[in-house]
């Protein structure tokens, strides 16, 4: 059965309970990867569950950058049955499935994890295909569509390296089959154990007491499969390339953060709340942080009692001058949207990073989906400005955070920071991070005021100065000669409570005409970026926003490769609307296709809303899983070949 | 040259009723930070919404006037964020415990050290009078409909049990005992809950200063009326927690008093408590130099722009070539 070797391109997945070290397995095989100079894209599924329901983790291995997962899955690595029954059918032909070999007559009925749903949907594939529902039918079929099963023995394996370590405990051990797991996919993937051995003691580095112990199921599970499998036979290998010089291993929620440290946040609340919470609390394990003088410098972060403390602690933090933010989610982003008018009422940097995830009410809590847009444009009552500004991968995450506060100050308004639960739980090797790359920019801001200034207008400082509209000179709360009034009432220069037609149209106007200042003075790649395929002259169009990103832009290769030309607009600042851009770009546009992760295409809307445009096709998704590159790329081929209908759902995902 | 005490009051016009309490909480406000003789600038009142909520235009400090029940979060995060600022929170009752009351908890358990004012008048004046909720059960002020069907809640007690380390209550018309009461909350170290009893005339035609005075208090010996307050100190009340070993009886000699309503209604300082380590404490814990480099000290950039920050050793750790 053997074709071409496949070398150093492989979707690999790895699969069991939550709680049974699926992340630390995924995170060892990342490391070995990548630290064999490999590059990868890894994401993770999980329930909203802590212990026992199925969670998975997919990593995709390459040898240049990769920015997405694809449908398919090459080693399908597991340790449990709900594993094998979820994932076998999804093995491409020449695949492999490392499974248990003691559960081999369990049936799909006996998991009791597996919901109902999910269980009629396998046994209907396998009873269709005239396979039992059980681990062994399953695997037959895997087999009849060209997949290699390799059942180990993982008890046996145990008490034998038990034995050979003259350790006794077992049940220690027995907590180690994942590591057998993944090192024996590693095995029959031909790569080089050194590098996998470095990785277990990069994971395990401050963890001495098992350090030896994993080192020691490695090497077991590399001989294990030497002795009983002819590896060569099996088609995929991973062979280690020139180190990755100058490159990183990192997530999205990691990349968020580090870009608040440099970018100057000193202050952070939050109330816990998937997928939200990696981030505050990574600035928490981080707190204190070295500074280029030597010293040290540090940030304050808070767990409130709800989302509404949050978003009012981090409001006046900023008050006091400093750069603060708020991390969160849809339920809790729902929360504040009162006090999100009051910034934009009294001109308040202050920046809430917004975690999208599957909405409406709880939704599902610990999927993706990209369908807050509108919802960020307008949350909150009256009209009041500010800046929406969505990332597209990871190293967007890390430059936009130190960008956003930038965009905050200069305008003195809030921010909403779109990220999403496909952001931050992937993991990516990408570029070290320039820390210098991005300036820090203030804006209208200062911290002395000489009497004269303060006299100038009897007495009073003017917090919100007419002739300097829009933005007004801003001064801490505590500063001398600068005494100032907030109120979310319409107000005077000085701050205090008015009800003056006049003054109330000069002080909507003044707030409203930051708008208009900030899409004139942000540069262009803040806006949207435009990446050209093919041939393309911009007749044929996608637009996107947000963590689509990845997904896109390779499928777009592939139909590149086919001769296909594509302009794809990825858009970054949402609100305003970059309008004059937008209708630039799509001036010569005959066909215009809107991709995004949501029910109602909330991205075409505002399209249409600013440009005029309309969009000639929709390519949507809501299951909560996100977007595979193969998917995308099935769906624009669809279109493009002419057989496609003008809305489509896409469905994939486990 | 020492600050006089109309350079605390603005001229911006006072709306509020002829006769209202606030004007009494607003004079002790201004006398109590004129007495500490804090400089304007390093003063910032933070209020919620309520007629008690327009309070911090009539102070001539840094006033922020924030959302409705919200006080409290706002207080708290410019003083974690800037320690040195001088900052009253205050606000009323429906705004504080009613839909602040998460807050009002919620704060009790950081023990930031700021004062909190809550202007007590059972009623909520600025939307016309409803039942607030310190309004007693079954009553039914003037602008009710229907007596009162929620029980009241007692802020006393809740503020102990929820760990305020500083409760005292005043009265609105006896301004020095308020003013006294008020510098003693600023100068506490941790967060000090003061219950300002404040008539509203407009709205609670129960409770009034007439009421409070004791008009229909009537000792029946004597045939006098009897003023329905009266000071625990005078009483020899002491709610300070002098050692650890005698908060059990200081708290329960707090849940006890606070029941106190009716005929008697006491004022004066029913708890003290400095050996709760206040929320500052709690960060320099982890952040050592938290005192002298809180958030609003800490530069951010070179003039150029160049952020001071260097996360190298962050990123080292996640580097794949070492
Ligand atoms: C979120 C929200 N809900 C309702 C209101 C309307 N509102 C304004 S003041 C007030 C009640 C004020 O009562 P209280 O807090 O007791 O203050 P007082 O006027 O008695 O001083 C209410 C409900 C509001 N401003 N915001
Ligand atoms: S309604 Fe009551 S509380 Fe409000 S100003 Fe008038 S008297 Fe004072
Ligand atoms: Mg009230």
């Amino acid at each position: 059965m053997s074709s071409a070797l496949v070398k150093n391109s492989l979707s690999w997945v790895i699969g069991g309970p939550q709680g049974s070290g699926v992340d630390s397995a995924a995170n060892i095989f990342s490391r070995a990867c990548a630290q064999g100079g490999l590059h990868l894209f890894g994401k993770r599924e999980y329930y909203s569950n802590i212990k026992g329901d199925h969670s998975y983790f997919t990593v995709r291995v390459a040898e240049n950058p990769v920015n997405s997962h694809l449908d398919e899955i090459n080693i399908l690595v597991t340790f449990d049955a709900e594993t094998v029954f979820r994932h076998a059918h999804k093995v491409a032909k020449g695949g492999a499935i490392i499974y248990d070999s003691s559960l081999v007559n369990i049936s799909i009925n006996e998991v009791p994890t597996i919901d109902d749903q999910s269980s009629i949907r396998i046994s209907d594939i396998l009873n269709t295909a005239g396979y039992p529902t059980t681990i062994q039918g399953i695997l037959d079929f895997a087999k009849s569509n060209g997949c290699v099963v390799y059942g180990l023995p993982y008890f046996e394996m145990i008490e034998d390296l038990a034995r050979g370590l003259n350790d006794p405990s077992l049940s220690k051990l027995t907590r180690m089959v994942n590591v057998i797991a993944l090192s024996s996919s590693l095995a029959l993937l031909k790569f080089d154990k050194k590098q996998l051995i470095k990785a277990i003691q990069t994971v395990f580095q401050t963890k001495p007491k098992v350090l030896g112990n994993n080192i020691a199921a490695a090497e077991y599970a590399y001989s294990y499969i030497g002795k009983k499998y002819d590896i060569a036979q099996f088609i995929y290998m991973l062979e280690p390339r020139p180190p990755l010089k100058e490159y990183l291993l990192v997530q999205g929620n990691q990349a968020s953060a580090m870009g608040k440290i440099i970018g100057g946040c000193r202050f952070q609340t939050y109330y816990p709340i998937t997928p939200a919470s990696d981030d505050s609390e990574f600035l928490e394990a981080n707190q204190i942080f070295d500074l280029t003088s030597g010293a040290k410098g540090s940030i304050v972060v808070v767990q409130t009692e709800d989302e509404i403390a949050a978003i009012t602690m981090a409001i006046s933090a900023a008050l006091t001058g400093v750069r603060s933010a708020t991390a969160t989610s849809g339920p809790g982003f729902s929360l504040m949207a009162e006090a999100l008018g009051w910034a934009g009422m009294n001109e308040v940097p202050v920046v809430i990073t917004l975690y999208q995830r599957t909405g409406p009410s709880t939704g599902l809590p610990t999927r993706h989906e990209q369908s807050d847009l509108l919802f960020a444009i307008h949350a909150g009552h009256g009209e009041f400005p500010r800046i929406v500004f969505a990332s597209g991968d990871i190293e967007e995450a890390f430059y936009d955070s130190i960008k956003v506060f930038n965009l905050a100050e200069k305008y003195q308004l809030p921010v909403i920071h779109m990220l999403d639960k496909a952001l931050a739980n992937s993991i990516k090797t990408c570029k070290k991070f320039d820390q210098h790359k991005v300036p820090i920019e203030r804006g209208d801001l200062i911290s002395k005021v000489d009497e004269n200034l303060s006299t100038r207008s009897g007495g009073h400082y003017l917090r919100f100065r007419l002739s300097d509209n829009p933005v007004s000179t801003r001064v801490p709360l505590g500063t001398e000669n600068a005494i100032f009034w907030n109120t979310g009432d319409e107000h005077t220069e000085e701050g205090h409570i008015t009800e003056d037609p006049d003054l109330r149209n000069k002080m909507v106007s003044k707030r409203m005409n930051k708008l208009e200042k900030a899409l004139s003075e942000i540069p262009i790649e803040d806006k949207l970026v435009c990446f050209e395929f093919g041939k393309s002259t911009g007749d044929i169009t996608v637009v996107s926003w947000g963590s689509t990103k990845g997904a896109i832009i390779e499928a777009m290769e592939m139909l590149a490769r086919r001769g296909k030309g594509i302009r794809f607009i990825q858009l970054r600042l949402l609100h305003p609307f970059p309008s004059y851009e937008m209708m630039n770009l799509l001036k010569n546009t005959r066909l215009l296709i809107d991709i995004e992760m949501n029910y109602t295409s909330q991205l075409a809307s505002l399209i249409k809303q600013h440009t005029g445009s309309d969009i000639d096709y929709r390519i949507v998704k809501f299951n909560g899983r996100p977007m595979s590159t193969s998917e995308v790329y099935y769906a624009v081929s669809a279109i493009l070949e002419g057989t496609s209908q003008k809305r489509i759902v896409l469905e994939h995902g486990t | 040259m020492a600050l006089k005490l109309a350079e605390y009051k603005t001229t911006v016009h006072n709306d509020w009723c002829a006769g209202c309490g606030d004007f009494g909480i607003l004079n002790a406000i201004q006398m109590a930070l004129h007495e500490m003789q804090i400089p304007r600038h390093r003063a910032v009142i933070f209020s919620g919404i309520g007629c008690s909520g327009k309070t911090p235009h009539f102070i001539n400090t840094y006033g922020v006037h924030t959302l409705h029940g919200r006080v409290l979060p706002f207080a708290q995060g410019a003083k974690l964020a800037n320690p040195d600022l001088e900052i009253i929170a205050l606000g009323g009752d429906g705004d504080g415990l009613g839909i602040g009351a998460g807050h009002f908890v919620g704060a009790g358990r950081k023990n930031v050290d700021i004062p909190y004012i809550l202007f007590n008048n059972a009623v909520y004046g600025l939307t016309k009078g409803q039942a607030s909720p310190t309004l007693k059960l079954g009553m039914k002020t003037k602008s009710l409909s229907q007596p009162n069907s929620n029980s009241s809640v007692n802020p006393i007690s809740l503020a102990l049990v929820a760990g305020y380390t500083f409760i005292a209550r005043s009265y609105s018309y006896d301004v020095r005992h308020l003013r006294d009461v008020i510098i003693k909350a600023i100068q506490h170290k941790g967060l000090a809950y003061v219950d300002v009893l404040q008539p509203c005339p407009t709205y609670n035609d129960i409770n009034t200063r007439e009421w409070f005075q004791g008009q229909d208090n009537i000792d029946q010996e004597s045939g006098h009326q009897v003023p329905r307050i009266y000071k625990i100190e005078d009483r020899g009340y002491d709610g300070v927690v002098h050692n650890t070993n005698e908060l059990g009886n200081k708290m329960a000699q707090v849940l006890d008093i606070a029941n106190e309503w009716g005929s008697k209604i006491p004022i004066g300082i029913f708890y003290q408590n400095e050996f709760v380590p206040t929320y500052h404490e709690r960060i320099s814990q982890h952040i050592s130099d938290y005192a002298t480099n809180p958030p609003a000290k800490q530069p951010l950039c070179t003039t150029e722009g160049v952020p001071l920050a260097d996360i190298s050793k962050l990123l080292s750790a996640l580097r794949i070539d070492n």
